[in-house]
């Protein structure tokens, strides 16, 4: 195991280390993410890519430690030296907003309906800088601008409703930001949105990421945007990491069936909106069935006897720095998912 | 797919322990539920003295074995009138909430199945019902026509027609756009016919729910009148008012109030208990206690 | 807003109408007729047709509503055929003890009810919880007069520290006159808490899975105003419409309460009234209770747009 930290110069900010997440539920034991190792260097950005289900939200709660109360959480994150599965509530506390910050899938869902926008940023300001009223609204407002929101002294007294799904984003990342954090968690932060404001909103945060030199996780189940705007890609499946690599490489070089599958499913950008993700054929296992072998078995197109009877270790066997879980991994380059042949 | 058949073992886990405590609750709100209407049915051949013979000297006597628990401030035997006052009772209490379910019922399902100009009708209805707070309704009303025990239940009946209406048009609405009714429409069935047929059995259930819970609301109700001493007039005992009564005397004789005021806390209790299992039963959100 | 105040006001008129309409049939159900009921002992044909044609009651049934119902517009709801008094000042009277008792008993019920409701919320499935929620259940199926004798019993006879009777105006002096809301006040109370609490519980832990939750949390804001602000606020919307549907349980449990804690309100009144077979202060009284029920419903459908933006902003 080399532990690959992308950006291998400096220590890492984060690091995540055999994480994993079991939920209860009416029909058993749900391992929603299991056995998870991570690491990020201060100022990087990490792709985190998966299908719907695979578990990215909830490796991502597990990082901010923003579980749901029943979850069971095992494995250490450790952040700036210290572990937060550990952590007391007020150290947390203090470090979330100004250390830590995240950005949720939905801005329908993430903004309080019956605060006014401005309330909302002001108070993260006041619980973490100390800042009086008026200097917090005026820093708000700032804050507004500074994330492309027109007219933000005004926007500052609305409520969330009354603004647009890409504007709400924009507010939320605003918020994110407000303290300066050095680890920004942007989980699917425009999967709820019209397609014409995706790209901004990446851009937006891509932006902000460089200007601040602050570290990122972003999550999606779109190969295509981690492609330009991230430094490395971890890709999850059925809870585990299954392939991981400095984002170039893994383009240039994908070793794991999943993986070209996933790529295979990014939607075109000549497609016509709204038009159904060219998705991948069948369905991922029942997260409380886990299956003996490969988790991808009953869906990959080069599975043998071997992949469904033993589980293949996340091991990265040409020391390359991209680790893969797979018995029987792609050679050479790029293959066409189609083209391929059992 | 096999995967999804194979449940039934660790299916549940939480809410079965759950179902279990609530269990034996649940068991001994029926038993009392079935005592006392079992006492209520055979009190007249049951071995107990007249609820209404005075004794003027065994006024407020403690248990004994003559009386075994007490006499009142007429020196009439306690045990007697809780059976007999567990009688009127039981007879407002259920047959009131029969009234409304009845009523509710037919327009609930009415308004919820055929919506429109009826549903308009029959919700404003409801509502103007629903503008007089119950008790004040009650007194108003039996005050104008008389305090009898029929009036008494006639009017708690009528007070419960709009909580049963809501309940039923409620899940008829959700109900009639659901496959079995689609489907049954498309084959032709008359609407009196997938009323009966398919629509009723599925109100019944959550009504039998909000029927036992009105019950309780009708003890308390028609207690609440007698004990004000505008209910079912005496000597006949009821036991709001043997608690109206016996007030007079706490604090010589407290038990005179407090053995009435707990026959009729336990029966209350009893019926939200089990009302409220089979509500919870009944209501398809999960949690929904 | 204007959209939705006037629909609410569009659906408000008709049913004050209906209000009056049924307070009308109500009385009506008399058996005999109401100057039997005045005479008593003394009728004889004659006074009776001479009071009849006075009162109108010889008068169609709808033609009796409509006069009935213009005086009624011109504040006139009778007087009483035993004392004199008219129905307004009557009501208006005692008014301010109601008032009081209810807004008193409102405070307590709230006051115990939230922070319980937000105490079950936050450890939900816990044996606190699951204490509290049990209590509050077996608090439901006591009526308000056992709760008055059990308080009776407890605070006056045994203790003998609070009064069960003995109410003075407020203003001859207060501290006596709030005393002796006490135990009523705490009676009432008791019907409300457990009400109030299950109904913000549940919305509480509904809320508390929220994502805006979440993110308060990952802003890093201090639990206490994650919970007061951020989880508070949003729930409290529902429990402003229970406390407006509790309103009719509790005009219902001041009736009982001022009756067996003396106290002179409009509850007292009707009781009084029914007593007497006193039939113009009923019909009055009820009429009034009713309309007041239907204003103080109508005026909770606003407050609830005042709280709620999304309402306020015409989305409703
Ligand atoms: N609160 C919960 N309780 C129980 N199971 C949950 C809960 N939330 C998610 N799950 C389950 O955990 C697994 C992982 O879910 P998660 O939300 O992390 O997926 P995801 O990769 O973020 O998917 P998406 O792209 O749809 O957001 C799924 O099988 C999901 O059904
Ligand atoms: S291990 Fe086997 S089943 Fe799994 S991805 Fe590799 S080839 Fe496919
Ligand atoms: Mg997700």
């Amino acid at each position: 195991m080399s532990g690959v930290v992308s950006g291998a110069v400096s220590a890492p900010l984060l690091s995540v280390e055999g994480v994993a997440v079991e939920l209860p539920t009416p029909r058993g034991r749900l391992r929603a993410v299991d056995k998870v190792d991570l690491a990020l260097a201060p100022g990087r950005t990490l792709g985190i890519v998966g299908e719907s289900g695979c578990g990215k939200t909830m490796l991502s709660r597990a990082i901010l430690q923003l579980l749901p109360k029943r979850a069971r959480l095992e494995g250490r994150v450790m952040f700036g030296g210290r572990d937060l599965a550990t952590l007391d509530p007020e150290s947390l506390r203090r470090l979330r907003g100004p250390e830590l910050a995240v950005v949720f899938q939905d801005p329908m869902t993430s903004l309080n309906p019956v605060l006014t926008i401005g309330t909302q940023i002001i108070e993260t300001l006041q619980a973490h800088l100390g800042m009086d009223a008026t200097t917090a609204f005026k820093r708000g407002t700032e804050l507004l601008a500074a994330v492309g929101i027109p007219a933000p002294g005004q926007r500052m007294r609305q409520y969330p409703h009354q603004l647009s799904g890409g504007m709400r984003q924009r507010v939320a990342i605003a918020i994110a930001l407000s303290c300066e954090p050095k680890l920004l968690v942007a989980d699917e932060p425009t999967t709820a949105l019209d397609v014409t404001v995706q790209a901004q909103i990446l851009d937006l945060l891509a932006r902000e990421q460089q200007r601040r030199h602050m570290a990122m996780i972003l999550i999606t189940h779109d190969l295509g945007v981690v492609a330009g705007r991230t430094d490395e890609v971890a890709v999850m499946y059925a809870g585990r990491i299954v392939e991981r690599a400095p984002t170039p490489a893994l383009f240039a070089r994908m070793r794991m069936p999943y993986t070209e599958a996933l790529l295979a499913a990014i939607p075109k950008l000549d497609s016509a909106p709204h038009t159904a993700l060219p998705a991948i054929p069948g369905r991922p296992p029942d997260p409380t069935r886990p299956l003996p072998g490969c988790s991808f078995a009953p869906r990959c197109r080069y599975a043998d006897e071997l992949c469904g009877r033993a589980k293949p270790a996340l091991e990265d066997p040409d020391d390359a720095g991209a680790p893969y879980a797979c018995w029987h991994p792609i050679s050479g380059a790029r293959t066409s998912w189609s083209a391929s042949s059992p | 797919m096999a995967v999804l058949e194979i449940e039934g073992d660790t299916a549940l886990v939480s809410p079965v322990r759950k179902r279990h405590r609530l269990g034996g609750l649940f068991l001994a709100a029926v038993a009392w539920i079935v005592l006392i209407g079992l006492a209520a049915i055979l009190a007249g051949v049951l071995p107990i003295q007249s609820p209404t013979d005075l004794d003027m000297l065994a006024r407020r006597e403690p248990p004994s074995a003559a009386h075994w628990l007490g006499t009142d401030q007429l020196g009439r035997d306690m045990l007697s009138r809780l059976i007999y006052g567990a009688r009127i009772s039981l007879t407002v209490g259920l047959l009131a909430p029969v009234i409304g379910v009845s009523i509710g019922a037919c327009l609930g399902m009415l308004a919820g199945y055929f919506r429109g100009r009826l549903e308009a009708f029959i919700v404003g209805g409801v509502d103007v019902l629903l503008a007089f707070p119950p008790l004040v309704f009650a007194l108003a009303v039996t005050a104008y026509l008389g305090q009898t025990v029929l009036n008494i239940t006639l009017v708690i009946g009528i007070l419960g027609i709009p909580a049963f209406t809501r309940v039923a048009r409620a899940v008829t609405l959700s109900l009639s756009q659901r496959e079995f009714v689609v489907a049954a429409r498309a084959l032709g069935a008359t609407d009196s016919r997938i009323l009966v047929r398919e629509l009723l059995p599925n109100v019944a259930l959550p009504l039998v729910a909000f029927f036992l819970l009105g019950v309780a609301v009708t003890i308390v109700v028609e207690g609440a009148l007698s004990f004000l001493g505008l209910g079912v007039p005496p000597p006949a005992p009821s036991w709001g008012s043997m608690i109206g009564e016996g007030r007079e005397s706490l604090d010589i004789a407290p038990w005179l109030a407090f053995l009435p005021a707990l026959f009729m806390f336990l029966s209350v209790l009893s019926f939200n208990i089990v009302g409220d299992t089979l509500r919870a039963l009944t209501d398809p959100r999960p949690g929904a206690l | 807003m204007a959209k939705f105040v006037g629909q609410r006001l569009a659906y408000l008129l008709p049913v004050l109408l209906a209000v009056s309409l049924l307070t009308f049939l109500i009385a009506s159900l008399l058996p005999g007729d109401l100057a039997y009921t005045i005479l008593g002992d003394q009728a004889t044909p004659e006074k009776l047709a001479a009071l009849r044609a006075q009162m109108g009651l010889d008068l169609p049934i709808w033609q009796r509503y409509g006069l009935w119902l213009w005086d009624v517009l011109h504040g006139d709801l009778g007087r009483s055929f035993r004392t004199g008094e008219t129905v307004v000042n009557a009501v208006l009277d005692r008014l301010p003890v109601s008032l009081e008792l209810m807004v008193l008993a409102e405070l307590i019920g709230l006051a115990i009810g939230i922070p319980l409701a937000i105490l079950c919320a936050v450890k939900s499935g816990s044996a606190t919880d699951r204490f509290l929620t049990g209590l509050a259940f077996g608090n439901l199926s006591l009526p308000s007069f056992l709760v008055a004798i059990l308080l009776i019993f407890l605070f006056a006879v045994q203790l003998n520290w609070l009064p069960a009777t003995g109410w003075v105006p407020f203003g001859e002096d207060p501290l006596v006159n709030l005393r002796s809301f006490v135990l009523p006040a705490l009676t009432l109370a008791f019907a409300e808490w457990p009400a109030l609490m299950r109904v913000l519980r549940s919305d509480m832990i509904a809320t508390l899975q929220e994502d805006y939750i979440a993110m308060a949390r990952a802003k890093g804001l201090r639990p206490a105003r994650i919970l007061l602000v951020h989880a508070l606020k949003p729930s409290s919307l529902t429990l402003v419409t229970v406390t407006g549907i509790n309103i009719g349980r509790l005009i219902g449990g001041a009736v009982i309460v001022e009756s067996i804690f003396a106290l002179p309100g409009i509850g007292r009144l009707l009781v009084g009234a029914i007593q007497a077979r006193d039939f113009i202060i009923l019909q009055g009284v009820v009429l009034f209770v009713a309309t007041g029920f239907v204003l103080v419903n109508f005026i909770v459908d606003m407050l609830y747009a005042v709280l709620d933006p999304r309402i306020r902003h015409g989305r409703a």
